[in-house]
């Protein structure tokens, strides 16, 4: 992987592209504290603090090797009501699905729905 | 059409097997992330922002109706029942999981198709005219040419590792409907005035991204004979001189216009020279071969008009409509050459359906000697339509929502992917394509407005051709937003030119209101049938500017 890129202005979360799958996962946080993967953007682990950034770079890091994911970085993100939304409009995406095709991605509960079930 | 010989089929299959093996390395994690990638682009696969995505090659834009079928079957298994028609005269599948392309790269090989060299630093899927064979301003079918130069660039030792990606396009019509002269390398078969010869006028250097060039004739009149020795002569000063320093400038467009193309001639004529002609052209049998499965189907013997056709336009106005703007006249009487819109207002340009696919298949099969082309402008085409059978075949479009009477008018937009896909948009393009879309739905006026392209990218790439649109859109980022660059002028047939910008980015939202002042400015000026690109050309572009900056300044 190339040098990691610069941090972004916190608070940020983890996402990353599934290497299997190819779609988009967020870092989050189990009920034991460890680090998993979601499909669901609600559900990312939001570092607010140097030490929880760096955290987080390290998953990225670690799972990268692991292939597990690949193109993992650190998105900052506002707070709003329904969880962590990307401040740029092209992380926003990410998040969503294309926008023309309501029916898609994220938007539509694709991987989500899946996940709240198991 | 041409069919692989036993070698180009095992050829790919064993290019199947050796990624199957290359993804279950990945996945077992015997294989980087640094390794796999040039692997995987070498078979078409991308990824994108939401999901991975497969390049299939459509070489020269020409598919079977079977072919067709097994891209509808590919979407609905591994999809998510559609696919995106590109500029490149390629099908693009958004939603591929990596586990199951080794399986989709069967399915493929099953019809004789595959995604290999439509990424990377090769020379890429040769484009033609989508009415090759069919135009009446044809010279000479183009397609065994771009089948030639398929079979010798494809996986060519010498042209594996260019400085840069590589692409040839080729026509055999006065009218340029290939866009040659925004490629790498842009062919035109044309007759030598003194001896009547079929040979090649070989323009080079064209390119559109951030540096757009409009391609420079290195040679009027090439001998067919000689295509291969002198490709191989370009090809050779490009990978010896081409600069690999930077990857922006690694065009051949770039060492064209560094080193002129007085001196870029002479080192391709010195090397062309130097080259031992016959041990690298191609050998006459073979050529004929070729060209073999480009012979036309037999036409019936039918009238040049068709009274049934004539009878039908009359009672029924939306089809007189659509067959004057979706049809061509065709080489053989009674016949006409039939373009499809995949661009019905408010989808998004150049997708289609797994249904709208076999529907399109069966009526390849049924009314178009079993075979349909994709165009650069991202619509279809059944090139052999008996005139009479238009009316059923109208019918049955109209049901799958494939009836639109828009070609070439203002509602069929170019649009590449954009950032409701790609990962290295900086803007969307889909949805400005829509709104525009919308805002000239009305049939009468696009009539009134008559032929005008729009070609939208959504990063500064040029995929989606903006440079050559009359009215070219650049999706870019500006202050955290996305903001539209206009430019105007452009022309992507044999006037080929670039457009000029005509003022600030706009917000998304302005977009439409920009095209309506400059298309009204278009309509109040032009002299009798004066199209728009002509009425630019005479006007310049200073009333446009003017009538643009009103919007400009309002939203600023
Ligand atoms: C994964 C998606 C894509 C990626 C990563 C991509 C990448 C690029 C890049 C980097 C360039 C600039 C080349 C240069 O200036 O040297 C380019 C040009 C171009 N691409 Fe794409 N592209 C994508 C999708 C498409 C699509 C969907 C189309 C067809 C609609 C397309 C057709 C073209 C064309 C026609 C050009 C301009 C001609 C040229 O100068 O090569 N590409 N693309
Ligand atoms: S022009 Fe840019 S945004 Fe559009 S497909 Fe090409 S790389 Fe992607």
């Amino acid at each position: 992987m190339a040098a990691a890129p610069k941090r972004p202005p916190l608070p940020a979360i983890l996402l990353a592209n599934d290497l299997l799958d190819g779609d988009v996962v967020f870092a989050s946080v189990t009920a034991a504290g460890a680090l998993a993967w979601t499909r669901d953007p609600t559900l990312a682990l939001l570092a607010a603090d140097d030490a929880a950034a760096a955290r987080l770079e390290a998953y990225a890091v670690s799972e990268f090797a692991a292939q597990h994911v690949v193109d993992a970085y650190l998105v900052d993100v506002s707070i709003e009501a329904g969880g962590p939304v990307p401040r740029h409009y092209r992380e926003r995406m990410k998040t969503l699905g294309p926008s023309n095709r309501p029916d898609l991605g994220k938007q539509a509960g694709d991987g989500i729905a899946a996940e709240r079930r198991a | 059409m041409y069919r692989y010989d036993e070698f180009d089929a095992r050829f790919v299959r064993e290019r199947v097997a050796q990624f199957r093996d290359q993804v279950g390395r990945r996945l077992n994690g015997s294989l980087t992330e640094d390794e796999f990638k040039p692997l995987r682009l070498k078979n078409g696969v991308y990824l994108q922002l939401h999901a991975y995505m497969l390049r299939i090659a459509v070489p020269y834009g020409t598919l079977s109706s079977r072919q067709l079928r097994q891209l509808a079957l590919i979407g609905e298994r591994y999809d998510r029942g559609y696919g995106h028609f590109t500029t490149r005269q390629n099908l693009q599948f958004n939603w591929p999981k990596l586990r199951d392309i080794p399986e989709i790269l069967d399915l493929l090989a099953d019809v004789e198709m595959h995604c290999i060299q439509t990424s990377g630093n090769c020379i890429r899927n040769v484009t033609a005219d989508h009415f090759a064979g069919v135009a009446q301003d044809e010279i000479e079918d183009p397609r065994p040419t771009a089948e030639l130069i398929r079979q010798w660039s494809s996986l060519h030792p010498e042209f594996s590792y260019l400085p840069r990606k590589f692409k040839i396009a080729v026509t055999g019509a006065e009218h340029d409907r290939a866009v040659i002269k925004a490629h790498d390398i842009g062919l035109r078969l044309r007759r030598h005035p003194d001896t009547n010869a079929v040979s090649y006028e070989v323009s080079v250097g064209g390119g559109l991204g951030r540096t757009p060039m409009i391609g420079k004739v290195v040679r009027d009149y090439l001998p067919k004979a000689d295509l291969l020795a002198y490709l191989e002569a370009i090809m050779r000063v490009y990978n010896l001189e081409g600069r690999r320093d930077n990857k922006y400038k690694a065009r051949v467009k770039i060492l064209v216009h560094e080193i002129g193309v007085e001196e870029f001639t002479r080192r391709v004529e010195e090397e062309f020279a130097r080259l031992d002609g016959p041990s690298v052209n191609a050998d006459p049998a073979e050529v004929a071969r070729i060209a073999t499965y480009f012979t036309p189907p037999t036409y019936e013997v039918l009238p040049a008009v068709s009274r049934v056709l004539e009878a039908t336009k009359a009672t029924n106005p939306t089809f007189a409509r659509w067959v004057e703007v979706n049809t061509v006249p065709h080489k053989a009487p009674g016949y006409a050459a039939l373009t499809i819109s995949l661009k019905p207002i408010g989808q998004a340009p150049g997708d289609a359906t797994s249904e709208q696919m076999r529907l399109v298949a069966d009526l390849a099969e049924q009314y178009s000697h079993d075979e349909l082309r994709v165009t650069h402008a991202q619509n279809l085409v059944l090139p052999h339509v008996r005139q009479r059978d238009l009316f059923a075949i109208w019918q049955k479009l109209g049901e799958a929502g494939l009836a639109s009477a828009n070609v070439g008018m203002i509602t069929d937009i170019i649009s590449c992917p954009g950032l409701d896909y790609c990962a290295l948009a900086t803007a969307r393009s889909i949805p400005i394509a829509q709104a525009i879309q919308h805002r000239f739905a009305d049939a009468e006026r696009q009539r009134e407005i008559g032929e005008l392209n729009i070609k939208i990218s959504g990063c500064i790439n040029a995929c989606g051709h903006h440079h050559v649109g009359h009215i070219g859109i650049l999706g870019l980022e500006k202050r955290g937003i996305e903001s539209y660059q206009i430019t105007l002028g452009g022309d992507a047939t044999e006037n080929a030119a670039i457009g000029e910008i005509l003022g600030p980015g706009l917000a998304a939202e302005d977009v439409p209101d920009a095209i309506e002042r400059i298309v009204n400015v278009y309509v109040e000026a032009r002299q009798g049938n004066e199209s728009f690109i002509d009425a630019v050309r005479r006007l310049g572009l200073g009333p446009f500017k003017a009538a643009f900056q009103e919007v400009a300044h309002a939203v600023a």
